[in-house]
């Protein structure tokens, strides 16, 4: 607004401070660093796996081409991070709920301290871990499963060992409770106070003013930290290597069998030349182009529902 | 629809600290009555001890009686989920639940009291509700859409419509009006005045004219100097609040010497 009557004259130029100009560049120099690295892994997968792509389709592994050879992995890939995305996030939400609503503050801390712990646990050692005690533990329940869930195609012949792509799913889940929990709870906490306040003083009981306030208010949060669990599950490479018998594509999550794009590659990358290296390394840009395309959904799931978010009001 | 509030020798306590001391008035049916008094001075944590709000704060706890029509509200198996459907609140700054649309914040509170609504009662109920809030009109054709939309004063008279949608009794609003424009208070001023028809409204305020403009009776809360607990210093009829206090202080205070 002005109250001068004479024309706009341009303003004269704002001094240039050394400092001012030294932290554009620098933040400007970050933000491009980080488009130059994506770009530049985009462009080494792109270029490096092209000779899998175009070879003769007798060539690759199995003998049928790039595609039937990768599919099995996607379809090992998504069916486990799915499986512990879905495993995780209720258990996720509900210490995040408890932390930030049902616990003593001091409670609360203590148990947001070894959730948070859990994340630094390196994944290999979850790896050993799932072999050594959760495989054997699981199998009674495999078992248990054929024979009353049998009729169901996912629950086949059970595997003694327990190595099956459903343990290496409940070992992903455990991995990605952390993050999953700590973003929740965070967007828990900022949950303002007027709006439970609003739910109470209509006569909510605690779990109500929780579902008409708190859980509307975090659930961008929560797609979010799930998103984020889901790519580290897509991503997982040790933990699956170690506890999966790897073999042939199969719908029976009880058996040994399937293969996940990480663990293929961690477990091949080493012996690996020529047109298998190639094979590997598109292998690695589907999985980039897939964990793109899941984040690109959690925004656009986070978006749809901005209007109602309050972030606009 | 409407009930009187009986409160006898009521002590507020947040911990060890007193917040308010000794409050005892009768709150009459079917009329408007506020609280005034300087910041500070337990107005507001007195008004959420109307409706058990105040438990939200940790530490919070109240000695003595406050009777609904002859209820005690702290009687040993009175929940507070079920006081405070009878006894409705409207917050400083307007609160609609932001991923709600218009008529789900209106329905809030029916939906809350696990009520299944057919789709034309729910349509009938946020009618009758937004009418009584003198919200319809600017609304009816944007029912659907975002409540956190609307300016700061519909806001303020959505929330007055969730709260009356599940016909309380007692209607308590902590300065309805202190993040709204003089047009804005002037609608809810107005609703206020409706309201008392149906409701027992009670009103904590900062602005003294809106006090004589409202109310029927007032009470002046005090606290004699900072860390002591607030007290009621006189609660009389508006008129003689406002024209002849019988305490010094109150007329100090309305005429503008402190506070």
């Amino acid at each position: 607004m002005t109250t001068s009557t004479r024309p706009a004259r341009r303003r004269p130029a704002a001094p240039r401070r050394p400092g001012d100009l030294a932290f554009a560049g620098l933040s400007l120099g970050s933000a491009s660093l980080i488009l130059l690295v994506l770009a530049g892994v985009a462009f080494f997968l792109a270029r490096e796996g092209v000779p899998a792509l175009t070879a003769d389709p007798e060539e690759v592994t199995g003998g049928a081409g790039f595609g039937r050879y990768v599919l099995p992995l996607v379809i090992g890939t998504v069916i486990s991070s799915v499986i512990a995305m879905v495993v995780a996030t209720p258990v996720a939400v509900g210490i995040a709920l408890f932390i930030s609503h049902y616990a003593p503050r001091r409670v609360g801390t203590a148990v947001g301290f070894v959730v948070d712990l859990l994340a630094a646990v390196p994944s290999v050692v979850f790896g050993m871990w799932g072999l050594a005690v959760l495989a054997p533990q699981l199998g009674p329940l495999f078992g248990w499963l054929e024979r009353n869930l049998g009729f169901l195609p996912f629950f086949g012949e059970a595997s003694a060992t327990g190595r099956t792509l459903l343990t290496a799913s409940i070992v992903l889940a455990v991995m990605i409770l952390p993050i999953i929990t700590s973003v929740s709870r965070e967007v828990f906490l900022q949950t303002p106070r007027l709006h439970e306040e609003a739910a109470l003083a209509l006569g909510a009981t605690k779990w109500e003013m929780i579902r008409t306030a708190v859980l509307p208010f975090g659930t961008p949060g929560v797609v979010g930290g799930t998103m984020l669990g889901l790519g580290r599950a897509l991503g997982e490479t040790m933990a699956v290597a170690i506890i999966l018998a790897p073999g042939a594509l199969s719908w029976n999550l009880l058996g040994s069998g399937n293969k996940t794009i990480p663990s293929e590659i961690a477990l091949n990358f080493p012996e690996a030349a020529g047109l298998r290296l190639s094979e590997l390394i598109a292998a690695g840009l589907v999985l980039f182009l897939i964990t793109l395309a899941v984040n690109l959904v959690a925004r656009w799931i986070v978006a749809r529902r901005a209007a109602f978010s309050g972030a606009g009001g | 629809m409407s009930k009187r509030i009986d409160v006898k020798d009521l002590d507020i306590y947040y911990g060890d600290f007193q917040a308010v001391r000794g409050v005892g008035m009768t709150i009459e049916p079917r009329s408007v009555t506020a609280f005034i008094g300087p910041s500070g001075c337990g107005k507001s944590t007195f008004l959420r001890t109307l409706n058990r709000m105040h438990e939200v704060i940790p530490g919070a706890r109240v000695e003595g009686e406050v009777l609904i029509d002859g209820q005690n509200l702290y009687g040993r198996d009175v929940d507070p989920v079920d006081v405070r459907r009878q006894v409705g609140m409207v917050f400083q700054r307007p609160n609609p639940f932001p991923t709600m649309s218009i008529k789900e914040n209106v329905l809030a509170g029916l939906r809350l009291n696990a009520r299944r609504l057919s789709g034309r009662a729910a349509d009938e109920l946020a009618e009758r509700a937004l009418r009584g809030a003198n919200l319809w009109n600017e609304v009816k054709d944007r029912l659907d859409k975002p409540g956190s939309g609307l300016s700061g004063g519909q806001q303020q008279r959505l929330c007055i419509a969730r709260a009356i949608a599940i016909q309380p009794e007692v209607i308590l609003m902590d300065e309805p009006c202190s993040a709204l424009d003089p047009i804005s208070t002037l609608a809810i001023e107005d609703l206020i005045n409706e309201l008392k028809s149906d409701y027992t409204v009670v009103i904590v305020t900062h602005n003294m004219q809106q006090a004589a403009r409202v109310s029927d009776r007032t009470g002046f809360f005090n606290l004699k100097e900072t860390g002591q607990p607030g007290e009621l210093v006189e609660y009389d009829s508006t008129q003689t609040i406002f024209n002849n206090p019988r305490q010094k202080a109150t007329e100090d205070y309305i005429s503008g010497r402190f506070g």
